[in-house]
């Protein structure tokens, strides 16, 4: 064991040895190295945090044909600090009627229930926080404290656009839940465990034929949309309709308060990329590169995460809001139907071909796949015909009553 | 295993006072000049009528509750996912049948029109 | 450890308490979930992790979330500026005592407290096996197709009454 196949271990143990060499108990030497590591771990994701700011203004310019911050320091790489400074420095208004200690308990809880979500995240097999063997239900328990702190905020501002804009996001979270924890389902059947190390390594392999992706191409299409709604992110981010309730649940907040907010989004997101990655994309696996060390591992796993916050970046800035009745009917007409659908077939023939060869195991799941959405289509494609004949007929009826 | 939980409970713990810590200091850096013009709730620069306790369409209730079933429902699932590779056949019809006597009731409650948006 | 469980059930307590004696309906679901979430942390502490999250998904998720939405739905000549308490608060004070005093009595005759928990094997897993036991013939199986009737009843019952009133 050395400092580059399991850096932190060895870490640790020099840090042991320090501890009780200054004759602490080894439980509460332990308990410390945890919380080192922790806070080590936590400061990293905020400087993380802080660059994405830069990364979303960056690439959001690129979108828009702009070139972005580009004036402070090179490549405009310090321009988020210089907003964070600003942050600080900013008139901190609580506005009057405000449920004060309820009104500064939000931001805090909104951006700690997307931190506590990197305890499980494995960045390699032997650096992560603590492998929960209920890691996928972990995924779910942090986001309904994200939900709660939004309801918070929005009740707490004493606005009516706050409250509309927080109960809109909130109704739209619990509906996306659903058929998110039935895709987080599918992995777990597959990998044989809700652990996100146990995930991880049911994607081995050199080539990525065994990343989940290829077994269950629509699970990962559903999660990574209701992720989206999860988020709060256009399409879905009705919460922000600017002009129906203007900035919705974090209308009243200013300052630091809001840059919590503003970061907890950014981080959010680049962690569901990440997590994206982790259960459909391989996690730390790509070409046999990550047994070259932990470290390697690491970065791809960053690398994976950043392709996802990318591609969540390229769905936001590409398409436009829809309307409230429009999502949920999207989500309790289409999504739940769709993703029972995918898990009960996917639960079916894993126990059907548990004994076939690899390649036909990967192929039957991949081409039941593409029957499910090729039907789904079909569905579709009729029923908004019949729907628009009927509406059709209307309009000429209606003009010959005239 | 006590220890895995220790850990969460130590990371919350971190999670939640450095953001905490961030807003206490910039509680005290920031400039403090309120007056009631600045406090007052905004509203695209009208009077505010009424307070904001508004009165919300069932509608959300609804939905609330369906998640409610919906999401009990999934967390039935989980120890059935998790040993699904070692089962018979007979096992995963169980859970199959399991999911089909809920997707009947929310047959239902869609022909009621419940999940209209209305 | 004894020190920590002691810290979480006055927290349990406290918030339980302020959830019934508070005006506001809002605060008091606040009150419920702090209350809630000190129930997940007992679990996690006696090693049910499963239960743990669950307890987070489902009540603080799902219910807690449903009481705000429940209470919003509320006109405003419903929230109470009332006494908190009726009349016949002393019945309902003489009841708990009763059943507190019951099951103090029957638990200060239970042996379960002297013995030490039974120490887990290295590999034991509590999620597949509470997954084994629900669909075994022999155990829980039945309970677990109820269970999903059971939630259709009060899917449909619970829409039923929602529609009825529209």
């Amino acid at each position: 064991m050395n400092l580059w196949t399991n850096p932190i271990q060895v870490i640790a143990d020099w840090l042991m040895q320090i501890f009780t060499g200054w004759g602490l108990a080894e439980t509460l030497a332990s308990v410390l190295i945890d919380l080192i590591g922790i806070v080590f771990l936590v400061v990293f994701i905020l400087i993380l945090d802080v660059m994405l700011v830069w990364v979303e203004r960056k690439v959001v310019a690129r979108f828009q044909d702009r070139l972005g911050p580009n004036r402070v320091g090179p490549f405009g790489l310090i321009q988020p600090f210089a907003d964070i400074i600003k942050l600080f420095i900013k008139e901190d208004i609580t506005p009057e009627g405000a449920d004060k200690v309820i009104y500064n308990i939000a931001p805090v809880l909104s951006v700690s229930s997307v931190l506590i979500l990197w305890a499980i995240f494995p960045l390699a097999p032997v650096i992560i926080g603590v492998d929960l063997n209920v890691g996928v239900l972990y995924l779910v328990a942090a986001g309904a404290l994200g939900t709660l702190s939004i309801i918070m905020a929005g009740w707490a501002s004493n606005n009516k656009f706050a409250l509309l804009g927080a109960f809109r996001q909130v109704a739209a979270m619990i509906s996306y839940e659903i058929p998110m924890i039935v895709v987080l389902l599918i992995p777990t059947i597959f990998a044989g465990s809700m652990g996100m190390l146990g995930i991880s390594e049911g994607q081995q392999g050199f080539w990525p034929w065994n990343w989940y992706v290829f077994l269950s191409p629509l699970g990962a299409l559903i999660f990574l949309i209701s992720a989206i709604a999860e988020l709060g992110r256009a399409p879905f981010d009705l919460s922000e309709g600017e002009s129906e309730v203007v900035a919705g649940f974090h209308i009243e907040y200013s300052g630091m308060k809001f840059g919590w907010f503003y970061a907890g989004e950014l981080l959010h997101a680049f962690t569901f990329g990440g997590f994206w990655a982790i259960l459909f994309f391989g996690g730390y696996n790509f070409f046999g590169l990550e047994k070259l060390g932990p470290l390697v591992s690491a970065a791809i796993v960053l690398f994976k995460a950043m392709v996802g916050y990318w591609v969540i970046m390229w769905i936001k800035y590409t398409l436009m809001r829809i309307r409230i009745d429009h999502m949920l009917a999207f989500n309790w007409k289409f999504l739940v139907p769709l993703s029972f659908v995918v898990l009960m077939v996917t639960a079916l023939l894993n126990t059907l071909l548990r004994d076939a060869p690899t390649a036909t195991f990967i192929l039957s799941m991949f081409f039941s796949n593409v029957i499910i959405a090729g039907i789904t289509i079909e569905i579709l494609r009729r029923r908004s015909r019949s729907g628009r004949e009927k509406v059709e007929g209307q309009a000429s009826s209606g003009v010959k009553a005239t | 295993m006590q220890n895995e939980w220790l850990y969460i409970g130590l990371f919350l713990i971190v999670g939640v006072a450095l953001p905490a810590a961030s807003l206490i200091m910039a509680a005290i850096i920031t400039p403090k000049k309120s007056n009631p013009i600045k406090n007052s709730t905004y509203e695209c620069g009208m009077e505010t009528v009424g307070d904001s306790w508004v009165q919300f369409k069932a509608q959300y209730y609804i939905f609330g509750l369906v998640f409610l079933i919906f999401d009990v429902e999934t967390v039935f699932l989980f120890p059935w996912a998790v040993t699904l590779n070692k089962l018979p056949l007979f096992a995963v019809i169980e859970g199959i049948v399991f999911i089909l006597i809920l997707l009947a009731g929310f047959t239902y409650i869609w022909r009621k029109d419940a999940l209209e948006w209305a | 450890m004894t020190i920590l469980f002691l810290i979480i059930a006055i927290v349990i307590l406290a918030s339980a308490v302020m959830v019934v004696t508070t005006r506001n309906l809002v605060h008091a679901a606040l009150w419920l979930i702090v209350s809630l979430f000190g129930v997940a942390v007992l679990f996690a502490m006696l090693n049910a992790g499963f239960l743990a999250v669950v307890q987070v998904v489902v009540y603080i998720g799902a219910i807690a979330i449903l009481f705000i939405f429940a209470v919003m739905l509320t006109r405003r000549e419903m929230r109470g500026h009332g006494k908190p308490l009726n009349n016949n608060w002393w019945i309902s004070a003489l009841l708990s005592l009763l059943t507190f005093g019951g099951l103090a009595m029957l638990l200060s005759n239970w042996d379960g407290f002297s013995q030490t928990p039974a120490d887990f094997p290295s590999d034991f897993d509590g999620v597949a096996e509470l997954g084994n036991a629900l669909i075994d013939p022999n155990q829980f199986v039945l309970p677990f197709e109820v269970a999903s009737i059971l939630l259709v009843a009060a899917l449909v019952g619970a829409v039923y009454i929602a529609s009825n009133r529209k």
